[in-house]
Formats: C-alpha cells, sequence, structure tokens
C-alpha cells in the first residue's frame, strides 16, 4: 500500500456551482437612486414600517437599500465625488456565510433554485447570521412592527403605530408572503413567491419559464430599468448577456461568497 | 516521608521573613472547634445579612424578572442592539461570565494537581464562582435570543419532523462546550463537598436542612475505604477538568473567531480569550476572598495575607500573559495588511470610543503591574480586591470594545452604527445581583471553607527545627 501523498486542491469552478440558477444585474450607472425599489420591495413582501425612531438607530428593515458612497471628502471641496448608487440586497451567496452558523438551520440553501432561504417559523434569533453576512442585509424584526392589531404591545412603543386607523395597514399585507413577527430574521428572498407562481404556471402550461415572463418588484418598479432579474443557466437571457460585460463585477468578491448580483459600473 | 514544604517565594530583606506559625497550615484548632467555627459561620447571622439578601432579591426580581418579561413581550427593540450591531451587552455579559466560572476550576483542579498548599481553604469559594458564574452566563446567552421561548430548538431533542440542529454552527459547539462544563464543574464541586456535607449533617440537630444534608452526603461516614474511593474520584475529576476548561473557552472565542468579520477571524482567539478569562476569574477570586473575609464570622482565621498573597501571584502572571496575547492581537493587522482588520483597531484605539480603550488598557496591565509585585501590597485584602475590581472592568471593556464597539464597523460602511445600550444596562445588574445573591445564600446552606481539606494539610505540614533554622515541612499523607 502506498499513501497518496498528493495534497488534494479545493476549486470552485466546476459549472454546477458557478452556474447558479436566478441571478440578478444592477446597472448603477443608469441608477437614478429614486427607492421606488424600496418602496416596491416593502409592498410586495411586507415588509414592515418601522418608524423614525427606530429607522434612524439603525433599525430600517428595506431588504434592499440604495447605498450612497462619497470619496474624497479630504481636500478641495470641489473634489467631492460622489460615487454610483448601489442598491444592495442579498447577494444570494452561493458560499454563504449565513447558513453555516444557525444554530437551528433556519439560514439554508435551497438546492432546486440555489438560493438562500430564510425559514421564519424555524428561526429563534440568535442573530449570527447577520454578524456573519458580509453585505449586512439581513434584518431583524426588534419589535412586532407588523402587528397592526389594537392593543398590541409595539403600540405603547411605536408612537407611528399609535394611532388607531393604522390598523387599516394590514389590508395593505401581500398574502403570498409570510408576516413575520418580532425576534425573528428576515432578508431578500429574490421574490421567491413570484419565482415559484412562474414555476407553476409554466408547469401547468408544460413548458420551460420564458426570459421577463416575470420579474422581482425591485425590477418592475426600477423606472430606469436598472434592474435585470432572470435565469442564469441560460446563456440567451437577459441577465447573463448584461452580467457579461466588461463593466460587471460582484460586490466584496475577495470574500469568495460567489454572489449572484452583477454590479454594473464604470460605463461612460 | 518529609521533604520540605516549598516556600511561596524566597524573602528579599529582613523584613519579609516571616514566622512559618503565622501560616494557617502551622496553626492548628482542634478539629471540633474547627469544624464548629464553620458551622457557626453559616449560622450565625446579623441583621446586615438579610438586609443585604432582601435588597439583592428586589434588584433581581426588578432587573431580570420584570426587565426580561418587559424585552420578550415587546421584542428586542427595547434593547440597544441594532444593523450592524447584531450583538450587544448580552454576549459580553456571555463571555465576561464564563470567564468568571474559569478561575474556580483553574484555582481548585489546577492547583490541587500541582498541589499548591495555599490553595486549601479557598477552593471550595472557587468552584462556587464556577457554578454561580456559569448560571449567569446561562441566562445571558437566553436573554440574547430573539425568541427565547423557543431555546430548545436547539437541544439535538428527537421530533416528528426530523429537525436536528446544525452542528455546523459554533453555537452549537457553544451549546454543548457550556453544558459539558456546567455538569462537570458542579461534578467537581460536589466531590470535595461530601465529607463537609456529611460533618454539617452530624452537626445539625434538626431543622429543613437535616434532610438534605443527610441525602446529599451519601451516607459518608468516614472510613478508610470512602476516603479512598473519594480521592481517588477527586483525581480522575482534577485532570479531566483541566482540558474542558481550556476547551470551553476556546470554543466561546471560537464564536468570534469563526465568523468572517474584520479582527474577530483571527487564530490567536483561542488562547487570548482563554487567558482573558483567568485574568478576570482570578480577579474575581481576590473579590470573594476579600468579602468573605470581612463578612463572614472566623473566616480570618481560614483566608489569610498568605492566600491573598497565592492569589495575587497568580494574578501578576496571568496579567502578564494577557498583555503577551493582546500584542499578539495587534501583529496580525500589523504584518498581515489587511486594511479591514487595521480599521477594526484603529476604531478602538481612535474611534468615538477611544476612551475605552484606554481605561481597557490601564485597567488590566498598569494596574496590576504597579500594585502585585509588591509583596506587602499583595498581602492587603482590600488592595488586592481593588486590584481585582479594576481587573474586572478591564475585562469587562475588553470584551465590549470586541463586541458591541467592533460590530460596529464591517466591510459595507454604508451601514455603521453607534450602538447605545437599552434595557441591557438593568439586566446586566441583574445577572450581577443575582450572582451574589446565590452566593449569599450558598453561604447559609454549605461550608464555603473545604474544612477536610484544611485539616489535612494541617495535618501533613510540620515545623522541624533542623540546626538551629525552623523548616516547615510536608509530610506525604498518601
Amino acid at each position: 500500500m502506498t499513501a497518496n501523498l498528493e495534497l488534494p486542491v479545493f476549486t470552485n469552478n466546476s459549472e454546477e456551482e458557478l452556474g447558479g440558477k436566478w441571478g440578478m444585474v444592477i446597472d448603477q450607472d443608469i441608477c437614478t437612486g429614486c427607492q421606488a425599489c424600496v418602496a416596491a420591495c416593502a409592498m410586495e413582501n411586507n415588509v414592515p414600517f418601522v418608524g423614525e425612531e427606530d429607522v434612524a438607530y439603525g433599525r430600517g428593515m428595506h431588504w434592499i437599500r440604495v447605498e450612497r458612497l462619497w470619496e474624497g471628502l479630504e481636500g478641495d471641496y470641489r473634489d467631492v465625488k460622489m460615487t454610483d448608487y448601489q442598491p444592495t440586497m442579498c447577494q444570494q451567496c452561493h458560499n454563504a456565510p449565513c447558513e453555516p452558523v444557525c444554530p437551528v438551520y433556519a439560514s439554508v440553501h435551497s438546492m432546486s433554485e440555489d438560493l438562500n432561504l430564510q425559514v421564519y417559523n424555524r428561526c429563534v434569533g440568535t442573530r449570527y447570521c447577520a454578524n456573519n453576512c458580509p453585505y449586512q442585509v439581513r434584518t431583524f424584526n426588534w419589535r412586532d412592527y407588523t402587528d397592526y392589531r389594537e392593543g398590541n404591545a409595539s403600540h405603547t412603543i411605536n408612537t407611528a403605530n399609535n394611532d388607531p386607523s393604522w390598523s387599516v395597514l394590514q389590508n395593505q399585507l401581500n398574502p403570498d408572503v409570510t408576516v413575520r413577527r418580532r425576534g425573528v430574521m428576515e432578508k431578500c428572498t429574490f421574490c421567491i413567491q413570484r419565482i415559484h407562481k412562474a414555476e407553476d404556471k409554466a408547469k401547468s402550461e408544460g413548458r420551460e419559464i420564458e426570459d421577463g415572463e416575470f420579474t422581482t418588484a425591485c425590477a418592475q418598479a426600477c423606472p430606469a430599468n436598472a434592474i435585470t432579474f432572470g435565469r442564469l443557466d441560460d446563456p440567451e437571457t437577459m441577465v447573463n448577456k448584461a452580467a457579461e460585460t466588461s463593466r460587471g463585477r460582484h460586490l466584496l468578491e475577495e470574500m469568495g461568497t460567489l454572489p449572484r448580483v452583477t454590479y454594473l459600473a464604470g460605463g461612460a | 516521608m518529609a521533604s520540605y514544604a516549598k516556600p511561596l517565594a524566597r524573602p528579599h530583606s529582613e523584613e519579609e521573613i516571616e514566622d512559618p506559625r503565622e501560616h494557617l497550615m502551622h496553626d492548628p484548632l482542634p478539629r471540633g472547634k474547627m469544624n464548629e467555627m464553620v458551622m457557626e459561620s453559616m449560622h450565625e447571622t446579623s441583621w446586615k445579612f438579610w438586609v443585604a439578601t432582601g435588597f439583592l432579591t428586589v434588584v433581581v426580581l426588578v432587573c431580570i424578572g420584570y426587565y426580561w418579561y418587559y424585552m420578550i413581550m415587546n421584542g428586542l427593540g427595547v434593547a440597544g442592539v441594532n444593523r450592524p450591531v447584531f450583538w450587544g451587552i448580552f454576549l459580553v455579559n456571555v463571555v465576561f461570565w464564563i470567564g468568571i466560572s474559569h478561575a474556580g476550576t483553574f484555582i481548585s483542579a489546577i492547583l490541587r494537581v500541582l498541589k499548591v498548599e495555599s490553595r486549601r481553604p479557598f477552593t471550595r469559594a472557587a468552584e462556587l464562582m464556577t457554578t454561580f458564574g456559569l448560571v449567569q452566563a446561562g441566562l445571558s446567552v437566553f436573554m440574547h435570543m430573539g425568541r427565547v421561548w423557543l431555546t430548545y430548538w436547539m437541544f439535538p431533542i428527537p421530533n416528528e419532523r426530523m429537525l436536528w440542529p446544525d452542528f455546523h454552527s459554533p453555537l452549537m459547539w457553544d451549546l454543548m462546550a457550556i453544558t459539558t462544563y456546567l455538569l462537570c464543574s458542579t461534578m467537581y464541586l460536589f466531590l470535595p463537598l461530601i465529607p463537609d456535607l456529611a460533618m454539617a449533617r452530624d452537626r445539625t440537630e434538626s431543622g429543613w436542612l437535616k434532610p438534605i444534608y443527610k441525602i446529599l452526603a451519601l451516607g459518608f461516614r468516614g472510613t478508610e475505604g470512602e476516603w479512598k474511593n473519594l480521592t481517588t474520584a477527586m483525581n480522575i475529576f482534577a485532570f479531566a477538568i483541566i482540558p474542558v476548561m481550556f476547551s470551553v473557552h476556546t470554543i466561546v472565542s471560537w464564536d468570534f473567531a469563526m465568523a468572517s468579520r474584520p479582527g474577530w477571524s483571527s487564530t490567536v482567539f483561542g488562547p487570548y480569550f482563554v487567558i482573558g478569562a483567568l485574568h478576570s476569574g482570578m480577579a474575581a477570586v481576590a473579590i470573594v476572598l476579600f468579602l468573605l473575609r470581612s463578612t463572614m464570622k472566623h473566616y480570618k482565621y481560614f483566608i489569610r495575607p498568605e492566600h491573598f498573597d497565592t492569589i495575587g501571584m497568580l494574578m501578576f502572571m496571568v496579567s502578564m500573559a494577557w498583555a503577551y496575547f493582546y500584542f499578539n492581537d495587534y501583529i496580525v493587522p500589523w504584518y498581515g495588511g489587511d486594511v479591514w482588520d487595521k480599521l477594526f483597531q484603529e476604531w478602538a484605539e481612535k474611534g468615538p470610543m477611544w476612551y475605552l480603550w484606554y481605561i481597557m488598557l490601564f485597567c488590566n496591565i498598569v494596574v496590576p503591574w504597579s500594585i502585585l509585585w509588591n509583596k506587602k501590597w499583595r498581602r492587603t485584602p482590600w488592595l488586592l480586591a481593588s486590584a481585582g475590581l479594576l481587573i474586572n472592568v478591564g475585562m469587562w471593556l475588553e470584551r465590549y470594545i470586541i463586541i458591541p464597539a467592533g460590530l460596529t464597523i464591517n466591510r459595507m460602511p454604508f451601514t455603521w452604527r453607534i450602538y447605545t445600550p437599552g434595557v441591557e444596562v438593568w439586566l446586566t445588574i441583574g445577572t450581577f445581583a443575582f450572582f451574589l445573591l446565590l452566593y449569599m445564600l450558598a453561604s447559609r446552606v454549605i461550608p464555603l471553607i473545604p474544612v477536610w481539606e484544611v485539616q489535612e494539610g494541617q495535618e501533613a505540614h510540620i515545623i522541624r527545627k533542623i540546626g538551629k533554622a525552623e523548616i516547615s515541612t510536608l509530610s506525604d499523607l498518601e
């Protein structure tokens, strides 16, 4: 018997790993920072209003946020240059740092859709996943924000919800999406309810999903068409063609998380 | 066989030469008398004790009972945690209390294994700190959770949905390690307690404690066979618990070291956290010994300046080791060149919380190094206790700098936010009060001095005259 002394080589370039199923391309050069995606996402996914005080304290629960970053603040005032707006949401990493740290499997990977899922009713609220997320895109239900019923505990704290007429707000909740309670982590799902709806429809009609047949709420709402969503495993889709341009890059690529969102920047 | 008893330190000057008769080991009392003294210290309490107990009970009920209920009912929003500081003071308290709990095992097991004679009167006081400290650490973990009522989902309980906890998660390792440590240290507390429980059973005439002592003493009568079994069991446990102790705080450090955060993912965290734990733990032993000595009846006989001397030397040694590891933690960003790691260090020194960093260094390094080198000062109980208090402040701040202050910065600068504690403050006060309360209640029920160990030591120590010199010798009893 001779021992195999060859060192194993770990690479991430198998087709299955790099391919992915659903992907998104965000063109920062045409994003105007209008926040329509943020509003649309909140409506679609029952993302609660947290009130002025909490959002200022860093408890805003938007699944997508438009980051503005400045360069060259020091020195001559005229050198101040605002970089492009950067809409940031869950990057649906293939090697997601949030997944292995959850003690109860609330943060899991969907093998069929190649997405990161958060199982709300399994979450016990250790918040380790949010700590370990390099993109800081996970949001936590610090209070019962979505519970608009009267007599709820949050009413005594959250002044914005103090008015009983706010209870009307529960009529605007999307019935396709779970309403989360306090103590639960949540994040962008790539509008998985829309993915499933389209898949069911395509299946019942005995065909594959067509490119552009449906899209996520943020992409749908974007007036500049800066967000494109679609399948990554089909080279002919819009999202794949857009991602292949030389302007494409990933956020914090050095972390090795293999994100599914591509940012386009640096164009004219 | 007799051997020289090791002197703890060689005298440097005339005034440091002390009479060996001042040592507890050479100042024996009749066994009956000593047992009486310990029983008396348990039973005779002044009104001050009950006032203090009542006050602490109220504090625990309000701070832990009410505020925790309030937080559970309203969500963690009433605490100060936000994005990106998802972990706040609760996790600081977890690390802090597990650190405190380390001293018990260190003193009791390592000093027992190394046969350090001056450990004898205070092993139990240190072991109790382990158990009660772990209770506070466990409570703090539960306070930290968003849905604490579902804690049992983290336990590997078979269920109809075949759901199992994820053992990839460092939090699961943590849970296993802390549970193991709690069980081991409780058993290790119990074993040397058996002869003292038997003593208490024989000296309790009636009352509600008599049946409890009776059950807990396991029918110990002090026959040779029983002693043999007991010492064997204690030896096994003393050796076995040492690796457990080291592993627990290493695993706690992995909660941070395994995360991909700047400043956290460092391989030095394991030993660094263990030393940090000992640093705060030793200091806490000094405080507890001072409190016991100044409040309990007859304890001035058992706990003497020589014991503070031992603790002081250990504190000094550990503070140097801590400084070494803290320096090592700096080497990584200095030479590694990672921008985020560098930013993390700069944030601690120059960020808006810079003063915490200076207070921490002052308490953890300047205080022990300027006080503990002097034998006379080490032997002054109140001075050692104050140094211990400052070291604990420093170690608490060290964890604060790592967790909430460190979490403020991350790789997405857009999300940076400062953390301001909310109800955490009350809950922290609650854990401290609960620790003291448990300790005070225990002091009424169990002998805090391991009487049999002191007596055993006194039997073994004899002063012999060799020429004109009086030499302290130690007979091997085994």
